[in-house]
């Protein structure tokens, strides 16, 4: 067990290799409880967070999520975040464990009149199950089948009695869901998803495959690919940057999502030996021209990959990644670096 | 968890199997456990002059890279190609197909300094939380 801003969390179970090749191939549970739930509410509700994230909520409907960026007035990343939309005037936001006072203090100094703001992160449980078998788990246990819930979007139901929201979400790039549910039906819920899945060879999923399983997808992970000092459009993030509305930052980022950043989050492939970390230095021609912000071996395809924020002028130039003082070639690679298998609405003809 | 009696060891969890004047060196079974899935291990180069307790190779599982400090001194004579293509060698049998270099040792009194298996085996349960 590991200490993870306050929450003590394993970072693996039974292996991490293991564990990510489960979710990969069948399906793995996940206490993710220490992330944050905020509730937003109230007539401007919709207003405010307009107000506060990059995303355009105008894409939203009832029983839709929205991915987002929260920047500050530099346009650095204050977090990133899920909004899950009840009603027009009625929200939930899922933000990361690190962050979360840091964000709701953020919150509470742009709230205006008219919006009411609950911190409700110590109270809310989060279980996700995420995977191939994800549907064949969760469908045993829900009210009614879940065919016609879709990627992005969430409803309420019931697991064992207890009052769940189940969200067609995650963060592993497989089809899946997010159960939120009231601390005292955690246990419950936990144990009859375990039942559900120990059948089709579910396994608990700890903190270590979490972080490869997202970054085989090339997703962000705060502290690493986002920080204050990074913007949601080096970051890779431009499609969850509108341009149809202002925002805190958006007079620094939007003419960024035009005329293109000085540096870029780019995936790497490392054509020789080794294992590139967080802060290795990228280098064109000897020179730095950038640092990794993550880096592992995938357990997907065998092979050294890594996110690097690169200078972007250097992209043309054959690349190096320094590992213990030693420059290994490297190659820009195309995230993610295994395909998604989300579970998405199909578009109508 | 396993800790052959007739190996030596040392406080950052290496081992050292004795073959007249050759030490054959990797790391123990906690070792390899603590560190959990093996994705890539650097090793000395033959004839590399190495020191005991300074770091000589370095052994990367998915989440972390850890040091791994030569037991003893001496000239690496040999090492271990195979666990470029195998690492998970070093977590499936550690004492076996699992070694990391072969030492000409320059010091064989050193070993002396080395700990016995049931020595070792009590400070890996005083390392533990």
């Amino acid at each position: 067990m590991i200490e993870f801003f306050g929450w003590e969390m394993p970072v693996q179970y039974s292996g991490i290799l293991a564990e990510h090749r489960c979710v990969r191939e069948h399906v793995g549970l996940f206490d993710l409880s220490h992330m944050g739930e905020f509730e937003v509410r109230g007539k401007h509700a919709r207003e405010f967070l307009q107000r506060l994230l990059t995303n355009n909520l105008d894409k939203m409907h009832d029983g839709t999520a929205l991915y987002s960026a929260l920047c500050n007035e530099r346009g650095g990343v204050v977090d990133d975040l899920l909004v899950y939309r009840r009603t027009e005037d009625d929200y939930s936001v899922v933000v990361n464990a690190s962050n979360i006072e840091k964000d709701f203090a953020w919150f509470e100094r742009h709230r205006p009149d008219g919006v009411e703001l609950l911190n409700r992160s110590y109270d809310v449980a989060l279980i996700a199950v995420q995977g191939p078998r994800a549907n064949a788990v969760v469908g045993q246990v829900v009210s009614r089948p879940t065919d016609d819930l879709y990627y992005y979007e969430f409803r309420t139901d019931e697991i064992v009695g207890r009052a769940v929201t189940l969200a067609r979400t995650g963060y592993t790039g497989e089809d899946g869901f997010e159960v939120y549910v009231e601390n005292a039906g955690a246990q419950a819920v936990w144990d009859a998803l375990w039942q559900a899945g120990k059948p089709l060879g579910m396994l608990p999923i700890g903190l270590g495959a979490r972080d490869t399983l997202r970054l085989e997808m090339g997703y962000a992970l705060y502290g690493h690919e986002l920080t204050e000092t990074i913007n949601p459009i080096e970051a890779g993030l431009g499609w969850v940057v509108s341009a149809k509305k202002t925002f805190i930052g958006s007079d620094v980022i939007l003419p960024l999502k035009k005329s293109g950043t000085s540096r870029r989050l780019r995936g790497l492939k490392l054509e020789g030996k080794g294992v590139p970390r967080q802060h290795c230095p990228v280098k064109a021609e000897g020179k730095p021209v950038g640092e990794v912000t993550s880096g592992t071996v995938s357990p997907s395809v065998n092979e050294p990959i890594a996110l690097a924020l690169v200078e972007t002028e250097a992209l043309d130039t054959p690349l190096s990644i320094e590992i213990r003082e030693r420059d290994v070639p490297a190659a820009l690679a195309d995230v993610p670096f295994v395909p998604s298998r989300v579970f998405r609405r199909p578009k109508r003809a | 968890m396993e800790f052959p009696q007739e190996l030596k060891y040392t406080k950052s969890h290496e081992w050292v199997r004795v073959n007249g004047h050759t030490a054959v060196c990797g790391i123990t079974d906690y070792a390899q456990h603590e560190l959990s899935d093996v994705v890539y291990v650097e090793l000395p180069g033959v004839g590399d002059e190495i020191e005991a307790g300074t770091p000589c190779a370095v052994v990367e599982s998915v989440k972390i890279a850890a040091d791994v400090y030569a037991p003893i001194s001496g000239k690496v004579t040999k090492i271990n190609t195979e666990l470029d293509a195998t690492p998970e060698a070093v977590n499936n049998d550690p004492y076996r197909a699992g070694w990391f270099f072969h030492v000409e040792m320059s010091d064989p009194a050193e070993l002396d300094k080395l700990m016995e298996a049931d020595e070792y085996k009590a400070h890996t349960e005083t390392e533990k939380h």
